[in-house]
């Protein structure tokens, strides 16, 4: 993977897959600690403690098609190699949590990328799930939760034009706006 | 921050729609699948559905649902996206690039021509 937006995105599919009913992702930008974190904390199946110590394993999945599952040990491998850790917590019934941090000045840290797209082609694909959004830039946080918004919107698809228009710009207008007020 | 000023566009965005979708006469519903396990992302699947929101967008195209799937065991044919118009059959289309998304939109999608060059049998 080129950005660790795409990471966030296969971590949330894992998430769906895992039948999570609510899916929180939080961007943490913070440059006075030189940290950048990222977090997936799920409603889903969970796991029994033995399956969360082998999914770093890239030959543990649950997959059918294929024998091996990289998702999460390129993540893991992503974040030691930046300075940073990986942490996977999961409750069988209760759901998963994947805590990832990388030193953000590390020279292999690979850019964040284009996050709106990660969310908002989770919110359009997946309407059934209820996400919740966070992104922090040093003390500026944006946060989107989608139920206002599909309370607005009622019945329609969220693929129709002009609500996909205006729900990437409620999510890109949000990203920028806390990380404009930090930029010196 | 506040979301009230993007809740009343929202609400704006949805009158909006409402009134296309009275005027089109829908011949069923339409269902883009973009495949998204490790393997479509690792392939630029992201970027292929970018292409396919950003196309229903541009083009107005109304009606479309666009949902997203696992790995379906066809990972060097990644980006993968299946079609599925009405009661026809599903048809799947294998290394689909951002620009080839967007002549499935409008071929298949639009015009009902499947893109013979680019379907893969399962």
């Amino acid at each position: 993977m080129r950005e660790l937006s795409l990471h966030l995105l296969d971590i949330a599919e894992n998430s769906i897959s895992a039948k999570a009913k609510d899916i929180t992702i939080e961007v943490i930008e913070d440059l006075r600690i030189d940290l950048l974190q990222l977090s997936v904390h799920d409603n889903g199946c969970g796991m029994p403690p033995e399956m969360a110590a082998r999914v770093i394993d890239p030959f543990v999945t649950t997959r059918t098609t294929r024998k091996v599952g990289l998702g999460i040990p390129l993540l893991k491998e992503a974040a030691e190699m930046c300075n940073g850790s990986f942490e996977l917590t999961s409750e069988v019934g209760i759901g998963t949590n994947i805590l990832v941090k990388f030193q953000h000045s590390h020279i292999d840290r690979m850019p964040l990328g284009d996050i709106t797209s990660t969310l908002l082609h989770l919110l359009v694909a997946n309407p059934s799930v209820h996400w919740v959004f966070k992104y922090r830039f040093n003390d500026d946080e944006f946060l989107f939760d989608d139920e206002p918004v599909k309370a607005e919107i009622q019945d329609l698809p969220l693929s129709e034009p002009s609500i996909l228009n205006c729900l990437r710009e409620m999510l890109q207008s949000g990203i920028d706006g806390a990380r404009a007020l930090n930029v010196s | 921050m506040s979301t009230i000023k993007s809740l009343e566009d929202l609400k704006k965005a949805r009158e909006e729609a409402l009134k296309k979708r009275e005027l089109k006469a829908t011949s069923g519903t339409v269902q883009v699948i973009v495949g998204m396990g490790t393997c479509g992302i690792a392939a630029g699947a992201r970027d292929t559905m970018k292409s396919i929101l950003d196309t229903i967008e541009k083009d107005s195209i109304n009606g479309v649902i666009v949902t997203q799937t696992g790995c379906i065991g066809l990972c060097e044919k990644e980006p993968i996206v299946q079609v599925v118009i009405g009661e026809a059959a599903k048809v799947t289309y294998g290394k689909v690039t951002p620009e080839v998304a967007k002549t499935i939109l409008i071929e298949h999608v639009g015009n009902g021509k499947v893109v013979t060059d680019h379907v893969v049998n399962i």
